[in-house]
């Protein structure tokens, strides 16, 4: 039993950081007011590219550094479509993802070895292999914590870091600030502008290390639709999350749970076919999400930015 | 007379279609107030906006102690000492005091020390005498809370020339005086302020100065001593102006409109009306006062129909109307002039003709086998502009190209074209120019003349006393009084608004 646990919350963890990373990264953005809807697009981007860098020069450090650059990149076309241009940002953000899906699905079949065709598919490159820390990782189920990759060790830094920066110092109240009325904000002399950009960019950088974070670790190598609407689900998890990085944990560790366990049931040969056992995790995060969003509304709390996805310019009335 | 601490030069500031601005010079003084009186759209936000950093001038000149500058945003004006407090208040409401009095502020630390920050706060308040708590949200306070945060915030970054817009439009004429005061210290420590505004009274009062402006262009500079109300406000509209309108004598009729016990939350949940009773008679104007965010909107709301009420009795016509839909409300004789004319008035893109349809489409000759017959709604929109004077070009012509004067004219004409007995009008004239509020005005009274029982909720207290038979004072949720307003003051009235009783008991619904 107990290592039942213990393996159910590893595998847990191990889905959730990709979600983490990309769920702060998006509250990121949405908190200085812009929509990213591109995260789907942005994730596969940077799984393929890390996982052609490891490929070819082993370095897991550069993997990862290539992943950060797309996502960035990818997001400052977003921020630019959106805050220079002041695009519909739902349109700009779903034009992202259906392009990243569609190049990375490219990239996946020119970026391999001439041996291989150029396919990237079925390869093996170098991946992030959990780091065993002594004594802790032996605690019955919390262990599990502490046999994890580095890239999770990190998270367990960036979650309280993200929500310290937000709420405890000068920046984060600029960025709030921006996000919730930045008429008020351009008033006191913040550049509303450079900071969305420089969140969107950051955020974008973040959901970058999701998506290496599939192709380095979770499921090593390059599989066509490595996320599996994993993009989305981080959509949901910002609103669950209610906009807080401290709360991102809960809708990883629901959706990671919910998935650790419907790989146990099809592991242990259930007769329930696997079609419906993939569908929990999904299932469960939208059930969970209108429940949660019904009970807000009741309660009359709202967490979203009031200028979410509105876009501003100064002598506009 | 020392130099002028800031002036400007020949500004010219232009929109699509509008000059806001033409040629305007303006000087302030160390240690003195200068008021800029106008009508709204007279162009006195929009010079002091350049001045703050917020637009920017297409022409003329700003010199600042004397020294030409170029102010290309709001942190260049913050850094030159010049500190706005805008109409509409430019706080967040999601955060607290402390932390908007020093949003944006460069020098704070990375990490920010709250309790540092409260402190200081506290102590300036303290100076001051403006009482507010740094640790509360914004959305927590009064709009005279919310008022004095943001005085406070100009103290706090140690602003040298203040702008104060329209500063009294939210507050009771009890915390004009507060502000005057306010004032008056910081003037006294050698800080200089803009006042803008367009109510004569205010200029004799917080002065040394007055720049009038009328269409963009500066009429007149005047020392506030040398002059008076009456030639300021030809100045402002150039033209005489009759503040008086003729009101008959006239027999009021039966209860049209019954409200017993009736209570109401806001939108936070939280109780906005508390046990009103009033009754209102055919012919009969019964005024509401009150500072904004006293229970108004929820009093309007749960009238027509768009709020639930949570207790007590809504009588229309002896039917119990309460909780039913705004249609049921509509048919049952209630018009309602909303105060938010844009987003509940009109459908800005729809036709001029289309919004005075908007009511009566429903029924013949408009509409026939549940087809619209676009002829007979454009004959009924031409015969309603020529009856109430809206200024359009054509009856198709999208609403929102009008002026807010005209808008609101064709919310009247629809509204009283279709009204069964009842008009509820929630603020009617504001914003609106002289000319356009006198009308609005004498149609109210006309309205009721001809047995109408009408609500007129109003921030304009001789608005009130001129067209209103009896005046209630909101305040938190509950009637605190209903006068008579023959009979009533506005010394009187201003101290109900901010809930003071002295010892009298209210009259209930007399």
């Amino acid at each position: 039993m107990i290592e039942l646990l213990t393996s159910l919350l590893a595998i847990t963890l191990r889905s959730g950081t990709s979600l983490i990373y990309a769920t702060i990264g998006e509250i990121y953005t949405e908190r200085s007011g812009v929509l990213n809807l591109g995260i789907e697009g942005m994730m596969l981007m940077s799984a393929v590219t890390s996982f052609a860098v490891v490929y070819h020069t082993g370095s897991l450090l550069l993997a990862i550094l290539t992943a950060m650059a797309v996502g960035g990149l990818l997001a400052s076309v977003h921020a630019f479509l959106s805050i220079t241009m002041r695009a519909n940002q739902v349109v700009s953000g779903l034009s992202i993802t259906l392009f990243g899906a569609g190049m990375a699905s490219f990239l996946g079949q020119r970026l391999g070895p001439e041996t291989n065709s150029g396919y990237l598919v079925g390869l093996v490159g170098a991946k992030f292999e959990p780091l065993n820390i002594p004594v802790l990782s032996r605690i019955p189920v919390v262990g599990a914590l502490f046999n994890q990759d580095i890239l999770t060790y990190i998270v367990y830094l960036v979650l309280p870091l993200a929500w310290y920066y937000l709420y405890k110092t000068r920046n984060g109240l600029n960025l709030r600030a921006v996000g919730e009325n930045p008429q008020t904000a351009d008033a006191m002399g913040i550049n509303v502008g450079k900071v969305r950009y420089i969140y969107t960019i950051i955020g974008g950088m973040l959901v970058g290390i999701g998506g290496a974070h599939l192709s380095l670790s979770y499921a090593p190598g390059w599989t066509e639709n490595i996320t599996g609407g994993r993009g989305w689900i981080v959509i949901a998890l910002v609103i669950f999350s209610m906009w807080n990085p401290a709360r991102a944990i809960w809708g990883a560790l629901l959706f990671g749970g919910i998935n650790a366990v419907q790989f146990r049931l099809q592991a242990s040969g259930t007769n329930i076919p696997a079609s419906y056992l993939n569908m929990l995790p999904y299932l469960a995060t939208v059930v969970v999400l209108v429940m949660l969003t019904w009970w807000e509304a009741l309660s009359k709390r709202v967490g979203a930015p009031s200028s979410l996805a509105k876009s501003y310019m100064r002598e506009d009335k | 007379m020392s130099h002028p601490i800031l002036e400007m030069k020949g500004i010219t500031k232009r929109f699509p279609n509008v000059v806001a601005n033409d040629r305007v010079d303006l000087e302030l003084y160390p240690g003195e107030v200068l008021a800029l009186l106008g009508e709204n759209g007279a162009g006195k936000s929009s010079l002091m906006n350049v001045v703050a950093g917020l637009y920017r001038a297409d022409e003329g000149e700003i010199f600042i102690r004397g020294k030409r500058v170029e102010i290309n945003s709001p942190r260049d004006s913050m850094n030159l000492g010049v500190g706005m407090v805008h109409q509409n208040f430019m706080l967040v409401d999601t955060m607290t005091v402390a932390e908007n009095i020093i949003l944006g502020l460069p020098d704070i630390p990375f990490r920010v020390d709250m309790e540092k920050v409260n402190e200081r706060i506290r102590e300036l308040s303290e100076k001051y005498n403006l009482q507010v708590d740094p640790e509360s949200y914004i959305w927590q306070l009064s709009v005279g809370e919310q008022q004095r945060v943001e005085i406070l915030k100009l103290i706090y970054r140690g602003a040298e020339i203040l702008i104060l817009d329209e500063p009294t439009a939210v507050l009771t004429p009890q915390e004009s005086k507060e502000l005057n005061r306010v004032l008056q210290q910081m003037t006294s420590e050698g800080k200089s302020a803009v006042f803008i505004t367009h109510k004569m009274e205010e200029v004799m009062a917080f002065s040394n100065w007055v720049r009038v402006l009328n269409k963009g262009r500066l009429v007149t500079v005047k020392e506030t001593q040398k002059t008076n109300p009456k030639e300021l406000a030809q100045l402002m509209v150039g033209r005489d102006v009759l503040f008086r309108l003729a009101k008959k004598e006239r027999q009021t009729g039966d209860v049209i409109l019954d409200l017993k016990d009736v209570q109401a939350l806001d939108d936070k949940g939280l109780p906005a009306l508390q046990s009103i009773s009033l009754q209102i008679r055919a012919g009969e104007i019964m005024g509401v006062a009150g500072v904004a965010g006293n229970g108004q909107k929820q009093l309007v709301e749960v009238l027509t129909g768009l709020r639930k009420i949570t207790g007590g009795q809504i009588r229309i016509f002896g039917e119990e109307m309460a909780n039913k839909n705004p249609l049921e409300i509509i048919n049952c004789g209630v018009s309602h002039i909303p105060a938010d004319r844009i987003a509940r008035g009109v459908a800005g893109d729809m036709s001029v003709a289309g919004n005075l349809a908007m009511k009566c489409y429903r029924k013949p000759p408009l509409v026939k086998r549940g087809i619209l017959h676009p002829r007979r709604i454009i004959d009924l929109a031409k015969r309603m502009i020529d009856m109430f004077r809206i200024d359009t070009p054509t009856p198709q012509t999208h609403a929102k190209f009008l002026s807010g004067g005209n808008i609101q004219k064709i919310i009247l004409a629809r509204e009283i074209d279709a009204c069964g007995g009842v008009l509820i009008a929630a603020y009617p004239s504001r914003g609106l120019d002289v000319g356009a509020t006198e009308y609005i005005r004498s149609q109210m009274i006309e309205q009721s003349e001809c047995g109408t029982a009408i609500l007129l909720i109003s921030e304009d207290l001789e608005e009130l006393m001129t067209v209103a038979d009896k005046i209630m004072v909101l305040y938190e949720g509950r009637i605190m009084d209903i006068l008579a307003s023959s009979e009533a003051n506005t010394e009187q009235i201003g101290l109900l608004m901010a809930g003071v009783t002295e010892g009298k008991t209210a009259v209930g619904h007399a």
